[in-house]
């Protein structure tokens, strides 16, 4: 399949001009989604999507242009304004394209076969169970906002005249409900997902108790009051905290002054019982791919061991700034962009205890179940982190009564340091971070 | 942008398997962006998106498909595609009389950006980055950056509707780091308007950077949030994003018909404080969120969401407002001819109250004054939201003090409304936001004036 978007590749190679360094993505992508609504599907969609971008390094500066189809008057067009974009950029001794750097790449099983052959009254089968299974789940249960399946498959390649030559094929599916439950006149919406490389895969019952437990369980939830106490993260929660905190240790922010954690490799940054990889090698990450934005194979990085900053992450540019090679971790979003850098499958070690144990270690503390508006109460330059949040009161190891409407909030320096445990609990979720249950004391809880 | 014609075989191709509705949407789409970023010009983007978005309503389904292939041939597969997906049935042949409509374009360009050589844009970014650096040596990094793009639309439906629209768009924002012995903070100022390069002819670039830089310095001296419930007053601009979330949301009525949201047969009540009118506003000129027509072809419009505390109406796009035989209120919008139609917002404000600011604050004794939100999230089934503060102070005695660090306001959209007791009289619109809703996101724009919400819980760290 890839041969027809390397041969687009070579055509466009081919014209780069002596001394112009060339790199081009070519993407393609099949997305359907339904949404099922009383048993109907209440939208169906079903489509390919393509397009290239084209970066060219004339002098050391680089300009970048994409287009949204793979029509070859475009692409030249392509072409001829990322040569007119270089013109205008700072020359730069750093910036240059990917070169192979013979680290061999991984052989992952990203896409299967059957997301290309299920049929389309099968995915529709998938959303009206889904639906249907969380309507049944709970009494309390009133609704739904949306029952989904969608699914996606990308193939790409990487081409570039300094000799990087790379493609990829992954496909993802998933189901997904978001679901009202009411009593005595209070509604509150909960979420449930299965998620999966192949249909057969997803469970849907699984998706819609998920959902309806999310959607009743903050029935009834008051707001706690205001006081310091020690937190207890649900594995969703913390996948997304050290989202952000593996944001601040790429070689883009250091270099730009941006992260809290520059100059500090080798100093203790967190608790000793913090280990943190990036591993997109691990297939059983959501995040797992081959190869990264400019085409090199992707590798295990090693982020803190045991507390101790190890690694920045880096692109070809940053890594040639640092004096360093890359670790292959650029990230692009897609076609449209040049490569940036970024982790794609943060995990931290796990630890002994599964979650109940780590309740009974902890004694009284308040769950957190899911937090909101993470983007924009925390600054990953200045540390400060706030958050909305909802979960359960923690009593004596004994989950307790529902809370709603109040924020946690520290900073994420002292966060790291204040974790007393990371649980055992590995759960792989859709998104560049995996999760355990992780307990942090001495948070500020801000509510009535 | 495509012949009338091949328009009409389209629909009469989505139509010709038992459509109800069958609509094309064509889309093309060119952008620049240029960073400045550590002192250089990393690299200057340009790109285009080109295709066409169709769907077809059969019942209460809808199909959809789209294609980067504007051809005849391209068109009429993805009809077919988007029939199938609708399944329709019943056969025939049906042809649209296509009548061109038009709008008043509230957005008059003077200077089409890509008429703008490169090098005039990215002389912007160094003249905002020597202002910001100028500022004070504690400035350590800037970021700047230029963006504009023009999206040309049209659309046509089984209705007869055929319009278009031109819709050009200027953004400019500087985000800058001050370094100092405590730490690092950020400041950030953006601008966004739905007009052409004479964005820069309203706004001073210079001025924009010393305000991004003085806010990152201002920042260094920032005392700990404080925690818990009090007093909050929201200066002018910077709250109008705080009803988008809290209630604006809440408001759509895909979210009402489906119960997922807390206004659901509320209308007609009393839902907020006598102070409050919210205005959702398609046609202000210039505005960040304004468009001529929406992404359904309706022209936008000026609704009055709460007037005078009561709940007055919903927004609407074409698929809600023709269950309930009402007509759209122009508020059918898509990030691009690859997503299907939704309701959303345009601009969403608050109108102006009678109370000078500075009494707002001389009347408060203790509380957090907020000069700049960031982004927020809400659940629009229990109106509980939350908010970022990028700028703020503690008032202490009736007067803005010390600066605070970045912390989060959380509250709940209904509550909040009912408790907002003094309204200022300087409304101003606020900053060029993106509001993401079902993964897609679209420009919108905000204002309020000076407002007062007697308490709200503010999430900092200290106690």
């Amino acid at each position: 399949m890839s041969d027809e978007l390397f041969s687009l590749a070579d055509q466009v190679l081919a014209d780069a001009k002596p001394g112009e360094a060339a790199e081009i993505v070519v993407e393609r992508c099949r997305d359907t989604q339904v949404r099922v609504y009383g048993g109907q599907v209440e939208s169906l969609s079903s489509a390919v999507s393509e397009g290239v971008g084209v970066r060219v390094v004339v002098d050391h500066r680089q300009g970048f242009a994409y287009a949204g189809t793979l029509d070859p008057a475009a692409v030249a067009d392509a072409l001829a304004e990322a040569r007119d974009n270089a013109a205008f950029a700072t020359a730069d001794e750093h910036v240059g394209l990917a070169e192979p750097d013979g680290v061999a790449v991984p052989d992952l099983a990203l896409f299967d076969p059957a997301l290309g052959t299920t049929a389309t009254e099968r995915k529709v089968q998938l959303a009206t169970d889904l639906e249907r299974a969380v309507l049944a789940a709970d009494p309390r249960i009133t609704g739904l906002e949306s029952a989904d399946y969608v699914d996606s498959t990308t193939e790409s390649v990487v081409a570039s005249t300094t000799g990087v030559r790379s493609s990829s094929r992954d496909g993802v599916c998933y189901v997904m409900a978001n679901v009202l439950a009411e009593r005595d006149g209070e509604t509150q919406l909960g979420f449930g997902f299965s998620v999966g490389r192949d249909p057969a895969a997803l469970d849907v019952d699984l998706a819609a108790a998920d959902a309806a437990e999310r959607a009743t369980r903050m029935l009834g939830a008051t707001q706690p009051r205001s006081q310091r106490v020690t937190i207890v993260l649900d594995p969703f929660v913390t996948a997304q905290l050290i989202s952000i905190i593996s944001g601040t240790l790429t070689g883009d922010a250091v270099q730009k002054g941006r992260s809290l954690f520059a100059d500090r490799v080798g100093d203790e940054i967190g608790s000793p019982s913090i280990t943190l990889v990036d591993d997109p090698t691990d297939i059983r990450a959501f995040g797992a791919s081959q190869t990264d934005g400019e085409g090199l194979a992707c590798r295990r990085n090693a982020l803190i061991r045991h507390g101790a900053l190890d690694h920045f992450v880096h692109n070809t540019l940053t890594a040639r700034r640092a004096g360093t090679t890359s670790t292959g971790s650029a990230v692009r979003g897609g076609f449209k962009s040049v490569p940036a850098v970024g982790c794609r499958a943060v995990g931290l070690a796990p630890g002994q205890l599964d979650q109940d144990q780590i309740l009974a270690e902890v004694g009284d503390a308040i769950l957190v179940q899911s937090v909101s508006g993470l983007h924009s109460g925390v600054n990953p330059v200045s540390g400060d982190f706030s958050t909305g949040a909802q979960g359960v009161r923690v009593v004596d190891g004994q989950r307790g009564e529902p809370l709603r409407e109040f924020t946690i909030a520290s900073t994420l320096q002292k966060m790291l340091r204040d974790v007393v445990a990371v649980g055992s609990d590995v759960e792989w979720l859709p998104m560049k971070a995996s999760g355990v249950t992780l307990a942090v004391t001495d948070v500020t809880v801000s509510g009535a | 942008m495509i012949d009338e014609d091949v328009i009409q075989a389209t629909i009469g191709t989505a139509m010709r398997t038992g459509g109800e509705f069958a609509e094309v949407f064509v889309e093309d789409r060119r952008s620049t962006g240029a960073v400045l970023d550590d002192g250089r010009v990393e690299d200057l983007s340009s790109g285009r998106d080109r295709g066409a978005g169709i769907r077809v309503v059969v019942g209460d389904t809808t199909g959809f498909a789209h294609t980067a292939d504007l051809t005849e041939a391209g068109l009429r597969q993805a009809a077919e595609a988007a029939a199938a997906a609708a399944k329709g049935g019943s056969g025939g042949t049906r042809v649209v009389d296509l009548t061109r409509q038009s709008a008043p374009r509230p957005n008059a360009v003077r200077t089409l950006p890509e008429d703008v050589a490169k090098a005039t844009k990215v002389e912007l970014l160094g003249r905002a980055d020597e202002a910001a650096r100028a500022q004070g040596s504690e400035i350590s990094q800037v970021m700047v950056r230029y963006g504009d793009n023009r999206r040309r639309i049209l659309v046509a439906n089984s209705d007869g509707l055929l319009a278009d629209d031109d819709q050009v768009r200027t953004l400019f924002s500087i985000s800058c780091v001050a370094n100092g012995d405590t730490g690092m903070q950020t400041g950030r100022e953006s601008i966004g308007r739905t007009v052409g390069f004479e964005l820069f002819d309203i706004y001073d670039i210079e001025d924009l950077a010393r305000t991004a830089a003085r806010r990152a310095i201002t920042k260094l001296q920032a005392v700990p949030a404080p925690s818990g419930s009090m007093p909050v007053v929201i200066g002018k601009g910077g709250g109008g994003v705080l009803f988008h979330e809290a209630c604006g949301h809440g408001l759509e009525a895909d979210l009402v018909a489906k119960k997922a949201s807390v206004f659901a047969g509320r209308k007609g009540e009393q839902v907020a404080s006598p102070l409050v009118t919210l205005v959702d506003d398609g046609t202000m000129a210039e505005e960040w969120g304004a468009y001529s027509i929406d992404d359904e072809g309706r022209p936008a419009q000026r609704n009055v969401l709460i007037q005078d505390g009561v709940l007055t109406d919903y927004m609407w796009d074409h698929l809600r407002a023709r269950k309930e035989g009402r007509p759209s209120s122009g508020n059918g919008r898509r990030q691009s001819y690859q997503h299907l139609p939704m309701v959303r917002m345009t601009n969403t404000y608050m109108g102006n109250g009678s109370d000078d600011p500075a009494e707002i604050i001389a009347a408060t004794d203790h509380g957090v004054f907020v000069a700049q939100l960031g982004g927020g999230q809400v659940n629009t089934a229990t109106g509980d939201f939350v908010f970022g503060m990028t700028e703020a102070y503690l008032i202490e005695d009736g007067k803005v003090t010390s600066p605070i660090r970045d912390g989060n306001l959380i509250g709940n959209g209904p509550e909040v409304l009912t408790r907002i007791d003094m309204l200022g009289n300087d409304f101003e619109m606020g900053h060029p936001g993106t509001c993401g809703k079902d993964g897609q996101g679209v420009p919108v724009g905000d204002g309020t004036p000076t407002l007062r919400v007697t308490s709200l819980t503010v999430g900092g760290t200290a106690a």
